[in-house]
């Protein structure tokens, strides 16, 4: 290790000495998985590009730089603030988090059937919530380096329990928002769904910046996906231009369960997305979708891993970028199908528009398949804006700048249109017709 | 005033001549066959029209409607009035074939000057055009052209036609390849459209498409030069001794020899 990374280290490992004098709170059985992640972290310390995970994103700006633990409440946020990212005619439950921090009196909660909980992990802590300690801190690993400072640093984030066999229309909506500072601070947001048997939600995760911030949002989501049930994701990164995003998602999907997730990412200047699932029983459908809007000299990296267990098991993944400027793209999708695993269906798919000559996407494809009666299949393509596309649309009347806007936003329909929530798919629509490259 | 005149043009794609010295008028209500064997420049000629960049025009003039097309962006002479109905039409895959009418069908009335159409009133029209040509409603719930028919994408080229109502369609070998069914939907198409107003370029290889689409001046494209016109008994003579006689140089298809 280079003595450049050591410092930053050594700050956290003495935020860590303070936050477990000062803040730590939770349940006591929280104590030493804290200990055991500070440890790990110790161990492995920061990566670097010779870790063939960070081999095309260079971890370097995460492992210099003296991100400060953001303080609680620190920064007060109105209403105004962070009415541009809420998600209109999405129901009402919304959960907000400041810098990590639940804030109440943003938040609203809807109606919501019987049993269902969705609240602040550190409202659940106090009510003693049974789904939290199986599964908290323990779908999600904490060897390598950002989720194990996560779990360290684990005092509160958001919680959603669904039920058995509970239906929740209106999708629910848990916004991370970071605050501009003088310094760049760093929070670790946490979040834990449990979807019980036959239960049925829709969960959206958005993480957006106040302010032009160069803070770091290290985040971790478990997901569990009970025998039956149907969890329909949904991630949005609207990060400031100069934040740095660094997220672990870790689902666990039993007998005949449905996941799917599409990750959305508009902001940071570097983010980084580890989308993992284990498809741990027999007849559970995953899919993992992503869409990526890059441009000037940002970074998007999506690392995606599906681990095929057992038999009769179908993934699919669609993952497209779309790329400007001197932007860099990565996509690392890894499917493993076990030995047991026979009648595996799984399909990877990664797709990149480039309009400049300067954008450059970097993609790996990575399938080990120990089982021999499986479809795995996998591709990646990557181009430019057709003009005889272009030239068509002109010819009809249309004025070549809004064909070419046409073509870019029929690339990304692709992702948008399925997106099953209408209301989410009209809001991520008109995000997406905002945010489409300038010219 | 000639809807469309054409005078002494050349024209070159990657510095090799096509087109050597073409003369064309076209008046309002007039339908022009222009025929030829492969190679002849008639594909050139409707790209050049249309404005595709491969083509450099290197001598000559295009006037339609009293304006000067070459200084004229694609989408503004689609603005014009001029319409190509494309030999391959592209697919658009994600782009919704009646979002793409109605966005085309709105910019066009946009460089008119003209309101645009609601929903509503887009909706009406497609209807109403759908049902001139009898073709299927759902056509128009899939992306353009992406998984059509060779059929399918011409009766779409024909169905975009009847919905924008240019001043002067050109049509490049849309009967190249299709069924009987096919080429009557194409037919019906340019006849329901026919009117004293409006003008048709019929680029064809073969004369079968006239039998349905009665022109009123047939054209013979060969190397680059309009060599002979005549009435739609032209057509006829062609398609009997075919486009060898050509060859020998000679200027009439009567010299043809085995």
């Amino acid at each position: 290790m280079s003595t450049q990374t050591v410092q930053p280290q050594e700050g956290y490992l003495e935020a860590f000495a303070e936050f477990e004098r000062d803040a730590a709170a939770g349940p006591s059985w929280l104590t030493p998985l804290r200990k055991a992640a500070i440890s790990r972290f110790r161990e492995v310390g920061f990566p670097t590009r010779h870790d063939e995970e960070w081999r095309f994103t260079n971890p370097a700006p995460l492992a210099n730089t003296h991100f400060q633990p953001a303080k609680p409440n620190g920064a007060v946020v109105t209403a105004a603030e962070i009415a541009p990212f809420a998600l209109p005619e999405m129901g009402t439950t919304t959960l907000v988090f400041v810098d990590g921090r639940y804030v109440s009196a943003l938040s609203s909660l809807g109606t919501l059937p019987e049993g269902v909980v969705v609240s602040s992990l550190a409202e659940a802590f106090a009510a003693h919530h049974p789904a939290i300690e199986p599964h908290l801190a323990r779908v999600a690993k904490f060897d390598t380096t950002f989720p194990a400072l996560n779990t360290a640093f684990l005092s509160d984030g958001a919680f959603v329990y669904v039920p058995k066999s509970a239906v929740v229309l209106d999708p629910i909506h848990l916004l991370f928002v970071s605050t501009a500072s003088d310094a760049p601070t760093v929070s670790h947001p946490r979040t834990l769904i449990v979807a019980e048997e036959n239960s049925l939600a829709t969960v959206v995760e958005s993480y957006a910046g106040l302010g032009e911030g160069g803070n770091l949002t290290n985040a971790v989501t478990e997901i569990v996906v009970a025998q039956n049930a149907n969890l329909d994701h949904y991630k949005l990164n609207r990060e400031s231009r100069e934040a740095y995003h660094v997220a672990t998602m870790q689902v666990q999907l039993a007998h005949q369960s449905v996941f799917s997730s599409h990750a959305i990412n508009l902001g940071g200047l570097l983010t980084r997305n580890d989308a993992n699932a284990t498809l741990g029983a027999e007849y559970a459908e995953c899919t993992l979708n992503g869409l990526s809007l890059v441009d000037g000299k940002r970074l998007v990296d999506n690392h995606t891993a599906i681990d095929h267990a057992l038999p009769n098991c179908n993934s699919h993944e669609l993952y497209k970028y779309i790329m400007d400027g001197q932007s860099r793209g990565v996509f690392n999708g890894k499917i493993y199908v076990r030995e047991d695993a026979q009648k595996t269906d799984a399909k990877q798919t990664n797709q990149t528009l480039l309009l400049s000559a300067d954008a450059q996407i970097n993609t790996k494809p990575q399938l080990e398949i120990f089982a021999d009666d499986v479809k795995c299949t996998h591709g990646a393509t990557i181009g430019q804006l057709d003009p005889e596309q272009q030239f068509y649309l002109q010819s009809r009347g249309i004025p070549k700048d809004e064909a070419r806007d046409l073509l870019i936003y029929a690339f990304a329909g692709d992702v948008i249109n399925r997106i099953k929530v209408a209301a989410l798919r009209d809001a991520l629509d008109a995000i997406l017709l905002d945010a489409l490259p300038q010219r | 005033m000639a809807l469309l005149e054409i005078e002494n043009l050349h024209a070159e794609v990657g510095g090799k001549e096509i087109l050597r010295g073409i003369d064309l008028k076209i008046n309002p209500g007039e339908v022009h066959a222009i025929m030829g064997p492969n190679g002849s420049g008639k594909s050139t000629l409707a790209g050049v029209l249309a404005g595709r960049e491969a083509y450099t025009i290197t001598q000559g003039s295009i006037t339609f409607g009293g304006k000067d097309l070459t200084e004229l962006e694609p989408e503004e002479r689609a603005g014009e009035g001029l319409f190509l109905a494309f030999q391959y039409p592209v697919e658009l895959p994600g782009v919704n074939n009646q979002y793409f009418l109605r966005s085309a069908l709105n910019a066009i009335r946009k460089y008119r000057e003209e309101e645009s159409l609601d929903g509503v009133e887009f909706l009406k029209l497609m209807r109403e055009k759908l049902n001139v040509l009898h073709i299927d409603r759902e056509l128009m719930n899939r992306p353009v052209n992406a998984g059509f028919s060779g059929g399918e994408k011409k009766r779409n080229e024909i169905f975009q036609m009847a919905v924008l109502e240019p001043k002067l369609a050109i049509l490049d070998e849309t009967d190249s390849g299709l069924d009987i069914d096919a080429l009557r939907v194409v037919a019906d198409g340019v006849n329901a459209l026919r009117s004293p107003d409006r003008g048709f370029v019929v680029i064809t290889h073969y004369q079968r498409l006239l039998e349905y689409i009665v022109p009123d001046f047939v054209h013979v494209l060969a190397h680059g030069r309009i060599v002979q016109s005549g009435g739609k008994e032209l057509a006829l003579e062609l398609e009997a001794k075919g486009y060898g006689w050509l060859e020998t140089g000679a200027t009439t298809p009567t010299a043809v020899t085995a």
